[in-house]
């Protein structure tokens, strides 16, 4: 891996999150509604309303406030929120704390269903255990996220009382804590592991009929033992593609399970504020998003290379 | 096997619920997890016009110098006497003595002095500045006695002092009610989980009666399904103001649970553009007040459970008259008004915000005035968009919206608002209204302005939104009606 070509993908990173910052920017001072007259409500008088609008900051012009939210960003600092009355960086890392751990379970779950499942699937290809995996995933594939998290709760938490039906007591609960996370992660987690099974199933039969395999073969593998020593490695290409896409999937997935759930992530935050108009949390947390998305497809690219070594010339 | 394992775990289970239980007999709980659909801001009344505010802290956290009582009577709160001047101009308070803050500060004159000169001072950022605007001065006579001087006689001053917006505060703590609120009420402030919870425990040296419970906890769930799976599962105790009626025969039918269907002051109408094209002739608008069917509206917008309203004020306060029946459902009369006026077909929009209330109302009111020829677009918006397009730009013909305020028949009276109403009658007599303060004098008057502005039909008034209240069979105390958007947990008990 050349240092040039981690170069290169580096400057196209950064030059990704400042367009990044101009469109957010942009699209979130377009959007109609004021925020000083949302948190006044509609008895307001015209001087409170100008008294708040001024003590937000908001009667500056957009140059200004682009240049000192930009800025801020570089040094840290994502601003105070508008309606919260807190810094930014406070209330990200509250919701991180809940966000960042449900989607990893929700990761991990999806990687140990699907990977082995997928394999299992290619290795019995036209089986009866085949069709059943390709018909259950078809189904996972086609179910909302949320209607299945509705159907966990109402089995779950409502008919037989095992789980909470939602909530989160924080981490100080301890154990409690940890069981609020289990059905949303699993809600978030089945129907990415359904794709990802689909995905590994196909990907791993593209490559079993490649010659490089029948040459093992012919030397005298066992079709379990080509799989394993030389169609997995290949057939992981693909499938790491689609996982980091599906990590964004599962960021952006929260933002429903959470409503569904009622848990205090990311993804509740920017519905609250988008609804709020707290131009200064959506705008911080979109971005942070942004970065994180960008720096997860710029890990994927990086693995690529180390998986696949003829793609590190490329780029 | 696996059946066995099951057994043996459900066995496990039902002997640790058992356990639960019999530690639960012992005494009746004193926690409560009540459920509100939207996360406040923050937790200053004084600084902001959010409902959910008041929902958590009023009476709870904050107490005003005077409070509302359950049926919407005005009775004393810090304040426990006071006289008004035969001008009425004059109102002589007496406080409580002995009252302090949780942070150990005093309550006196002056603390309600400082309040006052607060809200109404020229930065304030009070959400209902309005209510303080007869003020005059303020003065303090001693640390017992608070003498408010008005401008002109106000006859709801007593009213406006018992709003969430009106509550005290201390001038150590005012700046930081936002996150750590301050108040003199019967519970404290805890713990504040953004996007969670916001946890409230008994105050030890509250100065009146010791409340039954000793924690409150307001979960916020404000998906409705979630709501009423919380509900279901146990999770919460109450939710005082359900989200979601469709699920309240559910409610009903289960033993577990109580249900009322109260008041709100949240009346809901059909707003017109009274300066646009054709909405400024009184036919259109009596024709639109013709042509819908309110009880077909009810039915689809609030599962059947809404009273119908006649004028711009509800049925359970003081000098309502029913004038539901003025514009009986009579599509072939809307029709002969709407020729009349000259009017063929009328194109028109319709803003819808985001409540339950106006999507579906907006469908049907859509459906009933196609059949009188009108043909009407819905514009969905959200609530930001609603309040800088409709509410400060004034630009629409028709919108659905709930007016939750109470007694608020002085929008009707002021010149810059949406309706566009601008009626010099209406004005003179809302006027006469403002400065009576003789309760039967003012009954009368009250109802002159709902007769003149479902005469004049200025909206089309539809209903009074519903009060869907569920919680634990076990529970005492809670209000059946809202006569402000507030939960008064003070007198919630749980039965042995």
């Amino acid at each position: 891996m050349s240092l040039l070509w981690l170069a290169r993908r580096g400057l196209g990173l950064c030059l990704a999150l400042l367009a990044a910052s101009v469109i957010i920017f942009v699209l979130m001072d377009l959007l109609p509604g004021d925020p000083a007259e949302i948190m006044l409500g509609t008895s307001a008088r015209p001087d409170t309303l100008a008294a708040l609008r001024a003590e937000m900051g908001l009667d500056r012009s957009a140059w200004v406030r682009y240049a000192e939210w930009a800025g801020g960003l570089l040094r840290g600092d994502f601003g105070k929120s508008q309606t919260y009355a807190v810094p930014v960086a406070e209330l990200v890392g509250e919701r991180l704390v809940v966000t960042l751990p449900l989607a990893l379970i929700s990761l991990c779950l999806t990687l140990i269903i699907a990977l082995p499942l997928g394999a299992w699937a290619a290795a019995r290809r036209n089986s009866t255990t085949d069709t059943a995996i390709v018909a259950i995933t078809q189904l996972g594939v086609a179910i909302p996220n949320f209607w299945f998290a509705m159907m966990l709760v109402l089995l779950f938490a409502i008919s037989w009382r095992w789980l909470p039906s939602g909530g989160f007591p924080g981490w100080d609960a301890g154990p409690r804590a940890a069981l609020a996370l289990i059905l949303p992660a699993i809600a978030l987690a089945l129907p990415q592991a359904a794709i990802l099974t689909r995905v590994m199933r196909s990907s791993l039969l593209e490559t079993l009929s490649e010659d490089y395999v029948r040459t093992a073969r012919a030397k005298g593998l066992t079709r379990g033992e080509a799989l394993r020593r030389h169609a997995f490695r290949n057939a992981l290409i693909p499938v790491l593609t689609i996982l980091g896409l599906q990590f964004s999937f599962l960021i952006a997935g929260t933002v429903v399970i959470e409503n569904v759930f009622s848990l205090p992530g990311l993804g509740r935050l920017i519905f609250q504020a988008i609804n709020q108009r707290d131009l200064v949390v959506v705008r911080s947390v979109v971005m942070v998003l942004i970065a994180f998305i960008i720096t997860v497809n710029f890990v994927v690219d990086i693995a690529y290379a180390l998986v696949d070594p003829r793609l590190r010339g490329r780029g | 096997m696996v059946r066995y394992l099951a057994k043996a775990c459900f066995a496990l289970l039902a002997l640790s619920v058992v356990g639960v239980a019999s530690s639960a007999m012992a005494a009746p709980r004193t926690d409560l997890n009540a459920g509100i659909r939207l996360e406040p801001p923050h937790l200053d009344p004084s600084a902001g016009a959010a409902a959910a505010i008041g929902e958590i802290v009023y009476a709870n956290l904050f107490e005003g110098l005077t409070r509302m009582a359950p049926d919407g009577a005005i009775v004393p709160g810090l304040a426990e006497s006071w006289t008004v001047s035969a001008d009425g101009k004059t109102y002589t308070f007496t406080l409580r003595k002995g009252v302090t803050f949780h942070d150990g500060a005093p309550f006196d004159a002056n603390v309600a002095k400082f309040t006052l000169d607060r809200a109404r001072a020229a930065d304030s950022v009070n959400p209902q500045k309005g209510l303080f605007e007869p003020i005059d001065a303020v003065e303090v006579v001693d640390p017992a006695t608070l003498k408010v001087t008005l401008k002109r006689p106000t006859g709801a001053f007593l009213f406006n002092l018992a709003w969430p917006a009106a509550v005290m505060v201390s001038p150590q703590s005012a700046a930081d009610n936002k996150t750590k609120p301050v108040g003199t009420g019967p519970f404290k402030f805890e713990r504040w989980a953004k996007g969670s919870q916001i946890d409230l425990v008994r105050n030890p040296t509250y100065w009146g009666k010791t409340p039954a419970l000793n924690k409150i906890s307001f979960k916020i769930i404000g998906d409705p399904a979630a709501a009423y799976a919380a509900m279901m599962a146990g999770d919460l105790d109450a939710y005082p103001i359900f989200p979601a009626n469709e699920n309240i025969p559910q409610f009903q039918k289960d033993p577990r649970f109580t249900v009322k269907i109260g008041n709100t002051e949240g009346k809901t109408i059909v707003a017109l553009n009274n300066a646009r094209k054709p909405f400024d002739d009184i036919r259109v608008r009596r024709a639109l007040a013709y042509g819908i069917d309110r009880k077909a509206v009810i039915e689809g917008a609030t599962m059947g459970l809404a009273k119908p309203i006649g004028s711009h004020y509800a049925p359970q306060d003081a000098g309502y008259v029913d004038l539901t029946g003025k514009y009986p459902y009579d599509p072939e009369k809307a029709k002969a008004l709407l020729k009349e006026a000259g009017v063929s077909n009328l194109k028109a929009k319709l803003v819808l915000p985001p409540p339950d209330y106006a999507r579906r109302g907006g469908e049907i009111v859509a459906a009933q005035l196609k059949k009188i020829g009108v043909d009407v677009e819905l514009v969905p918006v959200e609530w930001a968009q609603w309040l800088s397009d409709v509410f400060r730009g004034k630009n629409y013909d028709m919108t659905i919206i709930s007016h939750v305020e109470p007694m608020d028949l002085d929008i009707y009276a002021r010149d810059d608002y949406y309706f566009n109403y601008n009626n010099p009658d209406y004005k003179a007599l809302y006027t006469e209204l403002a400065a009576t303060s003789d309760p039967d004098k003012r009954k009368a008057l009250i109802a002159k302005a709902q007769e003149k502005l479902a005469d004049d039909s200025v909206n089309v008034f539809m209903f009074l939104l519903p009060k869907t209240g569920v919680w634990n069979a076990k529970l005492d105390g809670l209000w059946e009606n809202a006569p402000l958007p507030v939960n008064d947990f003070t007198a919630v008990r749980w039965r042995d």
